[in-house]
């Protein structure tokens, strides 16, 4: 709770550091931590010093870092001296306002229509409906379901949806302009890592070498889509061109089932719970979990336009925050029961739970006659590592969906928006990493974001 | 004898839906259960998968779903999770307001051009380019520049009931028996006279045909419109239960759609015997 320390009180140690007047550190450090901790209370109940207190200590503790020299300076001309000198030289008064702002200002919309997909990925968009995380933050959100990621794309363009859920590839498809017009557009918060499989018709039950499948008709939901990269490198990997040895074709999330029981399509790799439901109704196997092609992939994302953020800077705040909270509070197994009871209705996913309770957690049929139990076979995490969106840039421009340089880096930091999640996800309790970037190893082969076209020249099958 | 001859309509009509019934009973049953699955793994799979239960629900079971939705047709259990009976207004709504702006621009024009031959041929080819396109074609352009899914969807009904109504009327407008036009004419009637006391009347059977086949375009074309652009209506309704793979529920509303286009079918075919004149 060092936040709460006022940095301007002489006494206040920020390090470990005795002051000499007593006769043990022991007895210097209960006095004051007595004295502190009744401080403290009395601030953190006033929302407004202690917003002032963490913005001064932060300034402070820049400009002095050493605690010594910080307390000489403070007893030799006192706080309210050393404070008028900084505010000559740094604007503390508007660094208090903008910090104060992103925390409790008045929000400048309250109804808000977020856009989902009826599929678990969406978990955390969906689930702060009926349990509260959106109007724990004053806002009156509806979510509203759609039939697919073009026509989601379409109206939050449109602006009928004020935020949504999509495949995080698409903000960076909108944004580079890849399939629509280029509108800025940004990713605050990815929603989930895993949770995809690849689910097979039940007559090629022996067909499990992907060596085999020549020929194959499958199915991914969007063309900008982790499923379609993911997919077609797990192809190429085991030397399949996933554009001439098979067919590849985007089908709606909630049209793959019927059609692979229509023998339209001989499999996917899609979100649950298409998979699981493939499975219930007996029409289809789970060949393997996408955890196992890359461990920790980000699959879907909360999206926003960059003007939404932008014009509207508390409410995305509180939206961004209901968000992650709910992320933090999917991520525990222990929740999951629960969660998976309250997005099965109708309104929401429309499946039956124990569909959506065997894909939470984890404890599902794989259409073979086992029962596998896998905890981490779906996992949300709100972080929006920059090096993902690197990543699935680099997959873009090797399928040829990418033409001409990249700038990578840029397109990355624009859109992925890591510093605010990395805020608000401290303000909840969550730890976000201290880096942006991260190798990731797929299929055994390592990623190196600083290398992406390196990373690209190593493929032996691409469109480059 | 003509009774009879009603009654026993009625009394095959009576006999072929029960035989239908019974078959789509009999062909629906389960295979009994089957033994050999881990009762663990039987927990987590449906009943298709289990039981060698059909995928196709039984009549009764579509016919206990169908009670459930007359008995409660208007709840609200969210956006998303509407009644059947809300469900179908907003489609009828629809249809309603595409529909109306249709009569007010097919109408009009299709008697300029019915009037003026410089009209007809000048505008010809434009309307046999439009008139086969489908109307759903249409939806991305709509999405695209109107900016509003709603509107979007009355929009294509606009568009796909118009050219029914639009040749309709220009073709009756046209083909006013030349005897009563020459009559007005040795009466020295004035123009917008002729219009309305003679052409109109005369062409009215012609034009509520017209309008009668541009509706039940439109009532089919908003199911599929609906399942497009989603949110509400009964298209919207086919879809989310389609997810759900509740085949149930999608004869169900696939009841209810033949039951309300037959209605406005029945509508626009009471209207139009009110005009018709004998001749």
């Amino acid at each position: 709770m060092s936040l709460f320390k006022n940095p301007f009180d002489a006494g206040t140690s920020l390090g470990a550091c005795p002051c000499g007047a007593h006769r043990s550190l022991a007895e210097h450090n209960a006095e004051y931590a007595a004295l502190q901790r009744q401080a403290e209370l009395e601030t953190a109940a006033d929302e407004e010093k202690r917003l002032t207190n963490a913005v001064d200590q932060a300034v402070i503790r820049a400009i002095l870092p050493d605690d010594m020299t910080r307390r000489r300076v403070l007893h030799a001309i006192g706080a309210g001296t050393l404070l008028a000198a900084l505010e000559q030289a740094f604007p503390l008064a508007t660094a208090r306002e903008v910090f104060a702002q992103g925390k409790s200002g008045p929000l400048e919309k309250k109804d808000l229509k977020v856009g989902f997909i009826p599929i678990t990925c969406a978990t955390p968009i969906i689930m702060a409906h009926p349990m509260g995380f959106y109007s724990k933050h004053g806002l009156n959100v509806e979510v509203i379901k759609t039939a697919g990621w073009a026509v989601i794309r379409d109206k939050t363009l449109n602006k009928e949806y004020d935020a949504a859920h999509m495949l995080s590839p698409m903000p960076l498809a909108i944004t580079t302009g890849t399939g629509s017009n280029p509108i800025p557009y940004t990713m605050p918060a990815v929603e989930n890592i895993n949770g995809q499989a690849i689910t097979l018709s039940m007559k090629h039950k022996d067909k499990r070498d992907p060596k085999s499948w020549k020929g194959f008709k499958l199915a991914v939901p969007f063309d900008y889509s982790m499923h379609n990269y993911l997919l077609r490198y797990y192809l190429a990997e085991h030397g399949v061109d996933p554009d001439t040895d098979v067919q590849i074709r985007a089908v709606p999330p909630p049209e793959m089932v019927a059609n692979l029981r229509a023998d339209n399509i001989d499999g996917f790799l899609a979100p649950d719970p298409v998979n699981q439901r493939a499975v219930y109704d007996g029409v289809g196997f789970i060949h393997i979990l996408s955890k196992e092609i890359w461990d920790g992939h980000p699959c879907c994302a909360f999206a926003a336009s960059e003007e939404f953020v932008k014009t509207m800077p508390n409410t995305y705040q509180a939206l961004l925050k209901a968000i992650i909270e709910a992320t933090a509070f999917a991520t525990k197994a222990e929740n999951r029961k629960q969660i998976a009871e309250a997005i099965a209705p109708a309104n929401y996913l429309n499946q039956p739970v124990t569909v959506v309770e065997q894909v939470l957690t984890g404890t599902f049929a794989d259409g073979l006659g086992k029962v596998q139990k896998v905890p981490d076979r779906i996992d949300f995490a709100p972080f929006p590592w920059h090096s993902f969106a690197v990543w699935i840039l680099t997959q873009m421009k090797r399928w040829g969906q990418l033409k001409g340089d990249v700038d990578y880096k840029k397109v990355a930091e624009q859109v992925f928006l890591a510093t605010d999640a990395a805020k608000l996800m401290k303000e909840v309790g969550l730890t976000p990493p201290s880096a942006t970037y991260a190798p990731a190893t797929v299929m055994g082969k390592t990623f190196d974001p600083a290398k992406p076209e390196e990373y690209i020249a190593s493929f032996k099958i691409k469109r480059v | 004898m003509r009774l009879s001859f009603r009654l026993r309509a009625a009394i095959l009509s009576v006999a072929l839906l029960a035989a239908f019934l019974a078959a789509w009973q009999l062909g629906t049953m389960g295979g009994g259960a089957a033994s050999d699955i881990d009762p663990e793994y039987a927990k987590l799979m449906g009943q298709t998968a289990v039981t060698g239960k059909s995928a196709m629900p039984g009549p009764l079971d579509v016919g206990k779903v169908l009670w459930n939705h007359i008995a409660d047709p208007f709840y609200y259990k969210g956006p998303n999770d509407q009644g059947i009976g809300t469900q179908l207004a907003y489609s009828i709504l629809r249809v309603g307001i595409g529909f109306g702006l249709a009569v007010i621009v097919a109408v009009p024009l299709g008697f300029l051009i019915g009037l003026s031959p410089l009209f007809r041929k000048a505008l010809d080819p434009f309307i046999q380019v439009m008139r086969p396109v489908s109307p759903l074609a249409w939806m991305p352009l709509a999405l695209y520049t109107i900016k509003d899914s709603n509107i979007s969807a009355v929009f294509v009904i606009f568009i796909c009931s118009i050219w029914p109504m639009l040749v309709n009327t220009a073709f009756a407008v046209a083909n006013v028996r030349k005897e009563w036009l020459n009559v007005a004419r040795t009466l020295e009637v004035g123009t917008f006279r002729k219009i309305f006391r003679v052409i109109l009347p005369a062409a009215a059977p012609t034009i509520l045909t017209g309008m009668r086949i541009s509706v039940s375009i439109a009532w089919l074309v908003i199911v599929a419109a609906e399942m497009l652009v989603g949110g509400t209506g009964i298209g919207y309704f086919v879809w989310n239960e389609w997810n759900n793979l509740s085949i149930a529920n999608v004869i169900n509303a696939i009841l209810f759609i033949g039951v309300i286009g037959m209605l406005l079918d029945q509508l626009l075919g009471f209207l139009t015997r009110l005009v018709t004149y004998p001749e």
